[in-house]
């Protein structure tokens, strides 16, 4: 059992110099056989962990991950979260996501420090502001919160954006969700694995995938650096690597595997207290608690597995940036890195079960994905445990790419790809 | 990041290509024949190796031609460039 986390615990350790907490999850070695196991320890892996185990009494399971917990895109995105998708079948999705967030903290017992400090997205053309407004009522009706903001209402509700009209792209409004906003990334990893733990589920660090033992249409095990692990169902949340995984079992996806780059700023005080993205001049800022501008780039636009990206994108970023705020001319940028974003042709996630039986997919969420980490994790629970998708994801199967039935969403993704 | 030798122009920063993706995935000779697993298998599956892939490269602010690419995409170390239409080399 694990001590709760609370005001009284902190003073308590506080006495012996913090140095007395309880381990938040252990390290163990992998049984023999499990009754499934998760391919990949990022949110969304140890989000499906933690709700199989919760909702669905499968404790006897396990997570593998090639490196260590929360170090892949979970620790490199941006950690923006909204649900103001265009379509209802992704509005359904995004929207389930962020209803979990909003009492995530109390469930975990983990503060992810899930602020909701609202996302705005600007429009610079006649067709940004079309289309915002289609989306916007699209959200409405769907009962999203979403609201249309004119020019001067925009600098009112930030007002450091530059909306002169002599700009190159001048701001011509925008769309606000009051219900977005940012949360801890590193602290939903730990949270969820803490929680996922103390009901028995082996998360299994430094150990990477090797192969998928089948038999006929059906899985038997995986091959893993640490030995050969028995099991009926294997849920795979390998993000950039999906392609990877599926191709050890025979599989091709509908997959490209790009670099998506961020950088971060020196701490400075308080100065934009909300989250801003513009699809059209293409760049997104917001401020951590630590104070630093926390800056979105695009996508490279060829596959590539380095984690690097090239400079002449993060170059065309801070030129909107210095456009959208002069007032950052000044501030110096302390980080770059780059994370694999695995891109579907539709930008929309799959969520589904495959051709081989016991073998699930949970990827394709390309530039977006760790804002629907915990609904994510409970849908593919769902769907692993029933061995049927949830109707929230039905929409989000791999068939979509063979009848056609695609969920268009580049409109929505906010980073242009 | 890195640099690109176009058989054209020599070599020149990777900024002035754009990427075409997986090469060597031909259009079908009679589309009308094809059924949906066909489609989409040529649309949109993709082999998205880690590792040496066969990928089209236009030099869009250059010469404007296309050409094939051998790259490790798991560290972005181009092995060999070859001209449209020739048949993937032997790596």
């Amino acid at each position: 059992m694990k001590n709760k986390y609370s005001i009284f615990s902190l003073i308590k350790n506080a006495f012996s110099n913090h140095e007395n907490w309880q381990r938040a999850w252990r390290d163990p070695e992998p049984k023999k056989e499990y009754d499934a196991v998760i391919v990949g320890g990022g949110g969304h892996g140890l989000a499906t962990a933690y709700y199989l185990a919760k909702k669905h009494n499968l404790t006897n399971i396990a997570v593998v991950e090639k490196g260590w917990i929360g170090g892949g895109n979970t620790g490199r995105n941006t950690t923006i979260i909204r649900s103001n998708y265009l379509w209802d079948a992704s509005a359904g999705l995004y929207d389930h996501a962020l209803k979990i967030w909003e009492g995530l903290s109390q469930e975990l017992n983990y503060n992810v420090m899930f602020s909701q400090r609202g996302v705005m997205n600007l429009a610079h053309n006649l067709q940004d502001v079309r289309d915002l407004k289609r989306r916007t009522h699209a959200n409405r009706l769907n009962g999203i919160d979403a609201v249309w903001l004119e020019t001067d209402e925009v600098k009112k509700f930030c007002p450091i954006i530059n909306t002169s009209q002599d700009i190159r792209y001048p701001v011509l409004g925008g769309t606000l969700q009051k219900r977005a906003g940012t949360a801890r990334h590193d602290a939903v990893a730990w949270g969820y694995a803490r929680g996922a733990d103390e009901m028995g589920v082996d998360i299994i660090q430094n150990c990477e995938v090797k192969g998928i033992k089948r038999n006929g249409d059906t899985v038997e095990g995986l091959e893993t650096t640490k030995g050969f692990i028995k099991t009926k169902k294997i849920g795979v949340v390998a993000a950039g690597h999906s392609s990877v995984i599926a191709n050890m079992a025979g599989l091709k996806l509908p997959l490209e595997s790009k670099p998506l780059q961020a950088l971060v700023s020196e701490p400075v005080k308080p100065i934009i207290d909300t989250v801003v993205m513009s699809n059209a001049v293409h760049a997104y800022v917001s401020q951590s608690d630590k104070g630093e501008l926390v800056i979105g780039a695009g996508t490279d636009s060829y596959v590539s597995y380095t984690q690097k990206g090239s400079f002449n994108i993060v170059e065309e970023t801070l030129k909107a940036i210095l456009e959208l705020y002069p007032i950052f001319s000044r501030m110096k940028m302390l980080r770059q890195w780059g994370g694999i974003v695995d891109i579907c042709p539709d930008a929309s996630p799959i969520i589904s079960k495959t051709s081989i039986k016991g073998l699930y997919f949970n990827c394709g969420w390309g530039t977006g994905g760790f804002k629907a980490t915990p609904g994510s994790g409970d849908l593919f629970a769902h769907t692993i445990a029933n061995d049927e998708p949830h109707k929230l994801n039905a929409a989000f199967n791999i068939n979509r790419f063979v009848s056609g039935d695609l969920v268009d969403e580049h409109g929505a993704a906010a980073v242009a790809h | 990041m890195f640099l690109i030798n176009c058989p054209y122009c020599g070599e020149r920063d990777q900024s002035e290509f754009v990427s075409g993706g997986e090469a060597h995935i031909a259009r079908p000779k009679q589309p009308t024949e094809l059924n949906d697993d066909q489609w989409a298998e040529y649309l949109f599956m993709r082999k998205n190796i880690k590792g040496i892939q066969f990928e089209r490269w236009n030099h869009a602010h250059g010469c404007r031609k296309w050409f094939n690419v051998a790259r490790d995409t798991s560290n972005d170390k181009i092995e060999k460039i070859y001209k449209m239409g020739e048949q993937p080399p032997k790596l």
